[in-house]
């Protein structure tokens, strides 16, 4: 029968609480750069002019169908050398992880924008509004609304793909946990603790999003039933 | 003001793919019209409406909006619509639709003054102070502050009137107000549009409302197969058609009392 003993991860808690320091910081910094990205990007792809919405509608794909480890590692190992470019791991996780995850959050917004009803395209052309007031106005806060749960859904997708920066020797949650694991020789404890912590915030997240969500739900249109 | 129509339309057309819906229409409004427009579902009577506001782009044909015709002809191609010009003329045309179309995350005075602030950049005192002329004209000022997930069908569409009267529009089109409302919630509506009318508002209106028709507007269009079939007062379309297609519809709809 194996023997629990947590001691050893209470007593190296500060290495954990650096590494998922170092995890919120890289998904904060994707989340940052990515939803205004991908918001252009959802912009661009559905622009009536062509030249916009195809260069777009590629990064897109691009960045959808290629392995988020494959985009890593080239950032990391093959950008520095193209262009001279002192590359960190942090820097090359948060280019990565912002352009894939403005990939993801492009196809969400479009998915949001596509949803609204064309009677409001239309109420809103009545009353002598441009395309792009439509969009500001009438069209991305009813999107945006409907989008909450694709939404976080994304996020908590993209906090655990960042577990893949520990590759480059990005010093995540991930990465921490496996250096006291082996320093401790008590894996299980430290996988079993780590595996909660990202449990315990990720849950937290959802919970708070969802009270957002029924706070937004005063006029009606909402998607908590 | 000159006797000029508000509305000249000449040999309009409208075909989505081969689906030749407008034929060519021809038409003048003029100022203090209340136009009537029947027909049976397909016949055109909404796509006509609809082209009048450019929410569909015509085919073929002219619009001339206050003496000035609108769009740029093209050799040989259909006339280009630029969107600045588009966004002008519907401030002057207003529009009514069906399923009401509110915006749900605005109060009722946020949809009303929408179009005062966003479009015409008025200040927000003055937009309000106008939007809550409107809504008391509708009879819903006292509702200002709620969200339309609140209002009655009938509410709605008086709310929306509203929207569209707040920018002074020099013709209201109204594509069939009542068709989406419960049967006790039409009349509430009807009397609204009606009072319009009797301020003698310029408006054009698509309907099956028969009888409605005939007391509130000054002249009758009955449309089939995408062209008019015949047009005149009231009295004469509705009483007395000549056109078989017109008896034939009217007969269909024996219920309404004049």
């Amino acid at each position: 029968m194996y023997e629990w003993d947590f001691t050893p991860v209470i007593q190296n808690a500060d290495l954990l609480w650096q590494g998922l320091v170092g995890t919120l910081a890289i998904t904060g910094t994707a989340l940052a750069f990515g939803l205004p990205l991908g918001l252009m990007l959802a912009l661009a792809r559905l622009s009536p002019r062509r030249w916009l919405a195809w260069p777009a509608g590629f990064v897109i794909e691009f960045f959808r169908t290629t392995p988020p480890l494959v985009q890593l590692f080239w950032f990391f190992f093959a950008l520095p050398i193209l262009i001279d470019i002192r590359m960190t791991p942090f820097l090359a996780a948060a280019i990565t992880f912002s352009i894939q995850s403005s990939a993801f959050f492009a196809e969400v917004f479009r998915a949001g924008i596509v949803s609204i009803e064309r009677g409001q395209w239309e109420a809103a052309r009545a009353i002598g509004m441009q395309r792009k007031q439509a969009m500001r106005r009438v069209i991305l806060p009813q999107a945006v609304k409907r989008m909450i749960p694709a939404f976080t859904e994304r996020a908590i997708e993209l906090m655990k793909t960042t577990t893949l920066v520990a590759t480059v020797s990005y010093a995540d949650l991930l990465y921490q946990a496996n250096e006291l694991a082996q320093k401790t020789f008590r894996p299980i404890e430290v996988f079993t603790a780590t595996a909660l912590i990202y449990f315990v915030v990720i849950f937290g997240l959802s919970l708070c999003v969802q009270a957002i969500e029924r706070r937004l739900a005063v006029s009606g249109d909402s998607t908590v039933r | 003001m000159s006797d000029d129509p508000i509305l000249r339309i000449r040999g309009l057309q409208k075909s989505f793919g081969d689906n030749h819906v407008l034929r060519g229409m021809d038409l003048d409004v003029k100022q203090g019209d209340c136009i009537a427009i029947l027909g049976a579902s397909g016949s055109g009577k909404s796509t006509f409406l609809r082209c009048l506001n450019f929410m569909e782009i015509p085919s073929d044909g002219e619009i001339i909006h206050a003496g000035k015709t609108v769009g740029t002809a093209r050799n040989g191609k259909p006339r280009l619509y630029p969107e600045g010009e588009l966004t002008k003329v519907r401030q002057k045309v207003g529009m009514v639709f069906q399923q009401f179309n509110l915006f749900p995350h605005m109060t009722v005075l946020g949809n009303v003054t929408e179009g005062l602030r966003i479009v015409q950049r008025m200040d927000k005192t003055g937009a309000e102070t106008r939007a809550r002329e409107e809504l008391a004209r509708v009879g819903l000022a006292e509702k200002a502050d709620e969200y339309p997930a609140r209002l009655s069908g009938g509410q709605k569409q008086r709310v929306a009137i509203a929207r569209a009267l707040a920018l002074a529009p020099d013709l209201m089109l109204f594509d069939e107000p009542t068709s989406a409302l419960d049967p006790e919630l039409v009349g509430e509506v009807l009397n609204v549009i009606r009072g319009l009318a009797d301020e003698g508002r310029t408006m054009l209106l698509v309907t099956h409302e028969v009888g409605f028709a005939y007391h509130v507007a000054n002249r009758v269009i009955f449309m089939a197969a995408g062209v008019i079939q015949e047009e005149g007062p009231p009295e004469q379309v509705l009483k007395n058609p000549k056109n078989p297609r017109t008896q034939a519809f009217l007969s269909r709809h024996k219920q309404f009392e004049f």
